[in-house]
Formats: structure tokens, sequence, C-alpha cells
């Protein structure tokens, strides 16, 4: 049995509801068990592999697009219950909330925000499920952070659409039933559920990742992919749209580091406090307990900061710049969390006996994806000054 | 099938207990969870109940303080309305820190017989809070029926059930009449956890209160101090010699061995 605790220094427990504190605990035992106890994330992460039965395991408990409701084999949880979800799948390892970010945020709530009740009945609950597995692609080889550049594509065939163009760094590209491409279309972009056999498409694996090893990440090439007319998300219009996905997946990601901070903290605590260096333990000297502090101080501000963030959503007030704002200090945070739990383990700390390396490095791609520390300045930046500094 | 399951709110068995100042342990900063074996009896219910199909149910039953916070009994019965029980039955006890065990016992047999018939009930072998392993035993004696201890196996065929229980050094097979009740040991069910979408439709399910007159206390604790320091270390010899002994102490004094 894991004896992982997590940090609660301001009785943040208090304000969630007993449902919320439930659905946590049973997140939490499910990645102890699957993950943690037996040591799986830790293979996984040193062979690079994903575990191929994570979407029909996660779809069981119930943590894929939880927030929509159960008319489409969801749950209608809260999007704190949500965060919550994320934070204890990533304190397992980010790849594991990649996972259930690219299914849940980025591929089922464009499929029930821009899809037709037909879609929706048809995709949603077997990818609830984790039957049907989804990827995004948004992101191009050379378009990364001005995705309005993209070059991917659709041009209109009889009554469907040809596709062409590629997609860089899309998780569950290789192992994905389905990926919602954003192409340019004569009048703007719009969304496409391809399924991954069409004739034409293609999902290349990245290899030599020192990141998310547990996580499977692609190119997407399509190459005269041909699609009906039933491919089409039909609300979806403009390069708003995919941008709404994205503040889904990156409210997610500022809970989901709280998780990564959690097991680093946590880890980092234990073994100060049973090493013994120049007959004391480690965590008795001042700079050990500073460290300590920050870190602890970083996950504390940082848990503050989702817990508003979610009731906001919940209660439909939150906007994009308040995403930017959590994700922008939860990751750096986080970041820099990982990078002093690693200071604190010392030599142990670079092997994956131990956590924080693999979180450490795992948090450099969590840092990038999903928008940079510097765009989502950016875009706070904007909604400060009212002046778009990325904007030509 | 009708099937009861007992259960009792106990610390976290990673929390670390304080003692001193009292008769019971100070419950700051303390988190309650359903014991393990009661979780083990509660999933060993629900696998049976789904077995015999439809008109089979399984309630939850827990007494508890109904005024502390949230009241950890009620949570408890939500656990395992959560791993998917049918209903619970909360007895409230004001008292319920110094309550001794026939008197739970009691409150228990006295909730279960308003219900009517019943063919099973559970409890944990133990509460691995105060270990006293004495409810499960005094509920059977109650009811009237009998008391299979220590269970690792059962198997229900029509009105009597197979049931394996872990003695020393040997597992016994027994044939027992039902109604009757169960202590689980850990093996008796894989442990599960709650599917998320069951934690929000236990929500939705029915807790009834049952109201018992509570007796005075037959027994109570009257103190507490924190357990005697761990023994040093026993150095049993050196070298090959001392495997035999090693292996001996370890089976028979540690346990740590079933070989």
């Amino acid at each position: 049995m894991s004896e992982f605790r997590g940090v609660d220094f301001f009785l943040l427990d208090e304000l969630l509801t007993d449902e919320e504190l439930a659905m946590r605990e049973a997140v939490r035992t499910f990645v102890d068990r699957e993950f943690i106890d037996n040591r799986a994330i830790e293979e996984h992460h040193r062979a690079g592999t994903f575990p191929r039965d994570l979407p029909q395991k996660l779809g069981e408990l119930g943590v894929l697009g939880p927030t929509l409701p159960d008319e489409y084999g969801c749950l209608g949880a809260s999007s704190v219950a949500y965060g919550l979800m994320m934070q204890e799948l990533e304190r397992g390892d980010s790849g594991l909330r990649s996972f259930a970010s690219v299914q849940g945020s980025l591929c089922m709530y464009p499929i029930y925000t821009f899809g037709s009740e037909e879609q929706k009945r048809h995709y949603l609950p077997k990818m609830a499920r984790g039957e049907l597995v989804a990827c995004f692609g948004l992101t191009e080889p050379d378009h990364g952070s001005d995705p309005g550049g993209m070059e991917t594509k659709a041009v209109r065939d009889g009554d469907g659409w040809v596709l062409n163009g590629s997609k860089m760094w899309i998780t569950n590209g290789g192992i994905a039933d389905i990926a919602i491409v954003w192409a340019k279309t004569e009048e703007d972009i719009r969304g496409f559920i391809v399924p991954t056999d069409a004739p034409g498409f293609s999902a290349p694996s990245i290899e030599g990742k020192f990141s998310l090893r547990a996580s499977v990440t692609s190119e997407l090439i399509l190459q005269d992919v041909r699609v009906g007319p039933e491919a089409l998300l039909p609300h979806s219009g403009g390069l708003k749209s995919p941008l709404m996905c994205l503040t889904q997946a990156r409210y997610g990601i500022v809970w989901g580091v709280i998780g990564s901070m959690m097991a680093v903290f946590d880890e980092a605590l234990r073994y100060t406090g049973s090493r013994t260096q120049f007959d004391r333990p480690l965590s008795s000297f001042q700079l050990v307990q500073r460290k300590l502090v920050m870190m602890h101080s970083e996950l504390t501000k940082a848990q503050l900061i989702a817990l508003r963030l979610g009731r906001l959503k919940d209660e439909g007030k939150m906007k994009h710049y308040h995403v930017s704002f959590g994700k922008r200090n939860n990751c750096k945070a986080a970041r820099e969390v990982a990078k002093l739990g690693r200071e604190l383990l010392g030599a142990n700390g670079v092997c994956d006996e131990y956590q924080v390396m693999r979180h450490l490095m795992n948090i450099e791609s969590v840092y990038t994806y999903e928008g940079t520390n510097e765009i989502h300045t950016l875009a706070l930046g904007a909604h400060l000054t009212g002046h778009a500094a990325f904007r030509g | 099938m009708k099937i009861f399951v007992c259960v009792k709110p106990v610390p976290d068995t990673a929390a670390k207990i304080k003692v001193g100042g009292g008769a019971s342990i100070d419950p700051a900063g303390v988190k309650f969870v359903l014991g393990p074996y009661d979780s083990r009896a509660a999933s060993k219910a629900i696998a049976l109940r789904d077995a015999a199909g439809d008109g089979s149910e399984v309630v939850a039953v827990a007494a508890g303080n109904p005024n502390k916070g949230e009241s950890e009994a009620r949570k408890r019965i939500k656990d395992v309305l959560a791993l998917g029980a049918d209903r619970g039955i909360l007895i409230p006890d004001e008292s319920y820190e110094n309550r001794d065990p026939l008197a739970v016992a009691k409150a228990l047999a006295a909730a279960i017989k308003n219900e009517g018939e019943f063919d099973l009930v559970f409890t944990g072998r133990q509460a691995v809070d105060d270990q006293a392993f004495s409810v499960g035993p005094m509920l059977a004696t109650l009811l009237g029926v009998p008391c299979v201890t220590d269970v690792v196996g059962l198997e229900v065929d029509g009105k009597t059930a197979t049931v394996k229980r872990a003695a020393e050094g040997r597992v016994e097979v027994l044939s027992v009449n039902l109604p009757c009740v169960i202590t689980a040991q850990r093996d008796l069910a894989e442990e599960q956890y709650p599917k998320l979408k069951e934690i929000l439709k236990a929500n939705k399910k029915k807790i009834d209160t049952f109201s018992f007159e509570w007796p005075a206390p037959a027994y109570r604790v009257t103190e507490l101090s924190p357990p005697p320091e761990p023994a040093a270390g026993k150095i049993v010899g050196e070298g090959p010699d001392a495997v035999p002994e090693l292996v001996r102490l370890l089976r028979e004094e540690a346990k740590a061995l079933s070989f």
C-alpha cells in the first residue's frame, strides 16, 4: 500500500464536497494499485511504452470526459471533481494525465460542443468507455505557438472533403482510432473527425523523447485523405474553436501539475526525513528546510489557484485569461518543485527508483505544451493592456 | 438474496495515531476510512448479489455519531454504496466513541431483525483500530445464527454455503446453513475501488436511520497509553547455521512465512 500523503495546508478539503473527495480518493487508489505499488509506471517510463490497457481502465473508472452529461455515457461531474481526477492521474505520471486530457478535453469536448447530435451519440459513449481512442491535431511542424498559421487544408470533394497536411507533437496519435483534425477550408478553420484507418492517413511515432515516455507522441500525415460529409464538426468555425478546446485541456493541466508537485514533495519530505548525514536527518538542516518550504509554498499556492479557477468554471465565470494565469503559474511552480525535489534526493534523485527525475523530465513537456509560459504571459499581457503583442 | 454488510469507520492505516489526554485517540488530522476487512466483505457481498440476480440486495449498516462532522459512519455507508450496495442503515449514537462491542452488536442485531428475513450478514474479521474481533460472533449469537470467522472463500448454493476459513497452518472448508454471519479475511475478495459513476449514484441511494436505545456501557476504556517501544532486533546466530532458527522464528513468531 502506498504511503503517499497529499498536502492540504489551508484545509481546502473542507471546501470540497463529499462527492469530490470520494472521487479523488477513488482515482488516488486506482493510481496506487495500477501504477505505483507495482512500479508499472517506472517500467513503462524506462521502456518508453504506453500502457495499452490504460484507455479501457480509465474508461471503467470514469475519468474520460467526466464533466459531459450522462446521456452520452459520461458522469456530469463538476469541474473541480475533474480537476482532482487530473491531479491524481498526474500524481502517478504526466503521461497518464495527458492521455485523459487529450481524450476528454481535446477530443470529446469538441465533439460535444461542435458536433451534431448524431456524432455525439455515435462517438461519446465509446470514447467515455475508452473503447475508442482519439487524438487532437492542431499543432503543425512549422506552426506551434501560432496555430492560426496552419497549412493543413480541407478542400470540398463532392459532398465530402479531401484533407492534406501534417500535424506534429500529437499525443495518442499512434494509438488513436479517430483524429480531430483542424484544417483550413476556403472559408474558415474547421474541425474534422478523421478515422485513422482512412487511406492516406499515417501517424509515425516521435522517438527519442526524454519526457512523457509512458505516452505516445506522433506526427500525423494526411495525404489526400478523403472523408465524407459526416466527418465535419458542423458547429466548428474559426481558430476560436480549437482554442476553446485548449482552454479546457489547460484547465486540467492547472490541476494535473499539482499531482506532480505532491508526488515530488511527498517523496522529498520522506527522503530528507529518513536519510541521516552528519548524524542528523537531512530535513533538520536549514538549507534543506528552505527547499522544502519553497516547494510546499509553491504547491499550496497552486492549489488555491486551481480551486478558485474550478469554482469559477462551475459557475460559468471562468475566462481564458484565468486559465492562462493558472497554466502559467502552476506549470512554472511544478518545474521548480521538481527541480528542488531532485536536488534534495541527491544522487538518488537521478535514478528511476525514485519518482522525482521522472516528474522533472515530464514537466518539461507539460511546461511547453498547451501554450508555453511565454504565450500565456502574452495572453495575460493582452488582457491587462488591450494590446496583443503576438499579433503583427 | 438479502445480505447485510456491517461496517465501521477506522483511521487510515497510514495515519499516525496520537494518544494521551483521555480515553480516545486524538482525531485531529486523522483520516477515517472504510476498514480493509469491511471493504473485502462489501465486495464479496456485492458479487454474491450480482450472481444471485433479481430481487437480491446488499444493505450497508453502520453505527456512529451523527453529529460529528458529517458523520463518518454515514460516509462509510456511502463508501459501500459506491462499491455497488443498494441502500444503507445508519444507527445514530452520540456516545459512539465510548461504546463497547456488545452494545454495538446489539444495535446491529436490532437493525437487522427490524428488516425481517436475511441470508447473510458480513462483518470484517476485526476493526483495525481497536482490534476487538468481537462484534461478528456476538452479532451471530444475538441473531441466533451460526458464525464463521476469518473467511477466505465463500460459495452459496441455495440455503447452504461452502465456506473456506483460514485456520492455523491449514484452510478449513465448511458447509454452513444460511442464514449466517461471516467475518471476512482479506482474501475473501479482491480489493475493489469504486467507479466514479457509482460514487455519483451512491449519493442518490437511500440511507435510513434506525433508532436504538443504547444500553449503559458494559465496559469502557478508561485510559490510553502509547504502545511500548519495539524491542531491539534479535541476532539468532551467524552464517548458514543460523538459517533454520531464523526461518523458524519468521514462521512461528513473526508469522511472516506461511510455508
